[in-house]
């Protein structure tokens, strides 16, 4: 059976990419107006890349195996 | 204009195309996890009790997640915005005492009957009345409470997203209908977990980046006494008076109407979180998750009330409360963490802020549905009307019962739609049994000479005691210098005291018409009643495996917190 754990790990996985992707493009392209406070802070990037690693390590943990 | 936009009018923020993606892969995901469980609930203990098999972990996280609906998370982040710091009662006293008594006092009798749910324990103890009289208010609740709660969402995706309230409401109950019902509750404990994670990661964000903005705890103490009041910070030093806080309540109301009385009735009998629990793998693990939970419930307040206590700090607009908001149309206390998400959240950070909300919202229903699901099948379903069934049986009428709760909780939705004062009504008939159930189950489990008729007495008039003080009050707004002892009471100080009395009044109850009945053989009792029940060691484990320690660290966290709050 596949493990809770691992689809805890596969949400936080897929949400840190598409938000660590946001944030680069943003940082690349930065918009007029942020519309946000601390824009310069780039909390999407880090935050993202934060639940991107939490995630793969627990994809990777939690992977399912053969028995 | 595409499709999705001929369902979006004004709205409080504005999600971009990414935020939209992070939406749509929660409801995948939630999908995928029903379907991939469908082939493991095709037992009675497997679609009503998970199997029995979840570890403590897990069980704990499902326990606290079951309460962390979105509704809950924004409206005590508007209560601290009107009432302070002052709101971390309910997360503290009111929630760690409760729970740390469900581990180590009571869950052992709920898991060596091998109960399905609380009213099964009233069968077993005080009889086939007490159990139909519970099972009935609790499922006919339940559902009611669903669709007030799914009414309320859709009402809260309207104003922060512009959403039509039709596709909120069937967009979420239909994905909540489907999950539950293809793997039962399995699957809705799966989704409680991944909500609990989703609502950290979506939330966590907000107080720390307020907390910068404020610089730091010291200087938001300081603004926020110059924009409210000095009170709006301290948890004790105001209630020495009703006049002395914001919340218009004594200490006494708080210690022994929350702490004692109200909050133990929540986490101790509300089968909705207590079936959680009761799906633990043993008996170290049916104890130690509460304490998990508890543990974590310390640290709500972070993604809670900090937010709602920067929002006094930092934002710009003034917040007002929501019947003057409907006629200027200003913001009020209730949109204060969507404010604060929107203030510091750019593309797929709101979109996770918002999930989470969402996701909070779906996993409280999908714990009501499981909840009614499993009551209507094994506590009134089989007892009164078919009990001849096989397994199968019963496995497809939960099956069928989770659609059509879903449907009522729709119906009920639609119908306060059309009358509004639905909502307060459905809202304080919830609290009625919560109260006297509590001394209910805790006379039965802690009192040998209790007797069938008086716990079902008792568990009556103390529900019937909760009614009239509500309805005195209501005809009669002056009466709540009795019920709450003071003028001044506010709306959550009335609802402390109100069950203070109802539990004393089926105390009362319960030990005269006990003492005046027959009772029980002890023989029948062995299993449910402490004294007659040898309780199970939790083995031959180190200290710090053991559920007593981590409640001691538990105990000792939450005191050196009151003091730091004082």
């Amino acid at each position: 059976m596949i493990s809770i754990w691992f689809f805890i790990g596969l949400s936080l996985l897929v949400n840190g990419a598409l938000i660590l992707s946001a944030g680069i493009y943003q940082l690349v392209n930065p918009p007029e107006n942020p519309g946000v406070v601390f824009f310069n802070l780039h909390a999407n990037v880090w935050w993202g890349a934060i639940l991107f690693v939490v995630g793969l390590t627990y994809c990777l943990i939690f992977r399912p195996r053969r028995a | 204009m595409s499709p999705l936009a001929m369902y979006v009018t004004e709205r409080l923020v504005r999600l971009s195309g990414v935020d939209y993606v992070i939406v749509a892969f929660y409801f995948a995901l939630v999908l995928a996890i029903g379907w991939y469980l469908k082939g493991r609930a095709n037992t009675g203990e497997d679609f009503f009790m998970a199997g029995r098999e979840m570890t403590a972990w897990v069980a704990g996280l499902s326990f606290l997640s079951a309460n962390l609906g979105a509704l809950e998370l924004m409206g005590w982040a508007g209560s601290a915005y009107q009432y302070g710091i002052l709101a971390t009662h309910w997360y503290w006293i009111g929630a760690i005492p409760a729970m740390l008594f469900l581990a180590l006092v009571m869950m052992p009798f709920y898991y060596i009957s091998k109960t399905h749910s609380v009213p099964g324990y009233l069968k077993l103890r005080f009889g086939e009345p007490s159990r139909a009289l519970s099972a009935i208010s609790f499922a006919f609740m339940t559902v009611l409470m669903s669709g007030v709660n799914m009414f309320a969402m859709a009402k809260v995706m309207q104003i922060v997203l512009g959403w039509d309230i039709n596709f909120s409401i069937w967009v979420s109950s239909l994905t909540v209908a489907i999950y539950v019902s293809l793997g039962g509750l399995r699957s809705a404990i799966f989704n409680e977990v991944l909500q609990f994670f989703l609502i950290w990661a979506g939330a966590l964000l907000v107080p720390i980046l307020g907390l910068y903005e404020a610089g730091g705890w010291g200087n938001l103490k300081i603004q926020i006494a110059q924009r409210a009041s000095e009170q709006y910070v301290h948890l004790w030093s105001g209630l020495g008076h009703f006049t002395t806080n914001p919340m218009g309540i004594h200490w006494t109301g708080i210690v022994f109407g929350l702490g004692a009385v109200l909050s133990m009735g929540y986490w101790t009998t509300d089968f909705l979180v207590v079936q959680r629990i009761l799906a633990a793998k043993d008996i170290r693990s049916a104890e130690i998750a509460p304490i998990i939970g508890a543990g974590f419930k310390m640290a709500v307040p972070l993604i809670v009330i900090l937010p709602g206590l920067l929002g006094l700090a930092v934002l710009p607009v003034k917040l007002v409360p929501e019947s003057v908001a409907a006629v200027t149309g200003g913001h009020s206390y209730n949109d204060v963490l969507p404010l604060m998400l929107a203030r510091y959240c750019g593309p797929g950070l709101l979109g996770l802020g918002i999930t989470a909300l969402i996701a909070g919202f779906m996993s409280g229903m999908a714990g009501n549905v499981s909840a009614f699901t499993t009551v209507w099948t094994y506590d009134i379903y089989r007892p009164l009307i078919n009990s001849k069934g096989t397994d199968r049986h019963y496995v497809n009428m939960g099956r069928w019962t989770t659609i059509v709760g879903v449907l009522i909780s729709v119906g009920t939705a639609y119908l306060v739609m059309q009358f509004a004062s639905i909502m307060d009504y459905v809202q304080a008939l919830f609290s009625f049994f919560i109260a006297p159930l509590f001394g209910t189950v805790l006379l039965g489990m802690l009192w040998k000479r209790a007797s069938g008729p008086g716990g079902f007495w008792g568990l009556l008039c103390g529900t019937l005691s909760s009614i009239s003080m509500w309805a005195w009050v209501k005809v009669d707004p002056s009466a709540l210098r009795y019920v709450a002892l003071s003028p001044h009471a506010k709306a959550l100080a009335q609802d402390m005291y109100q069950a203070l009395w109802s539990f004393i009044v089926c105390v009362i109850v319960t030990v005269v018409v006990s003492l005046a009945t027959k009772p029980k053989p002890y023989a029948e009792l062995t299993g449910l009643v402490y004294g007659l029940t040898p309780v199970p060691s939790v083995g031959n484990i180190p200290f710090y495996e053991k559920p007593i320690f981590w409640a001691g660290v538990v105990i000792v966290v939450f005191v050196i917190l009151n003091i730091i709050f004082w």
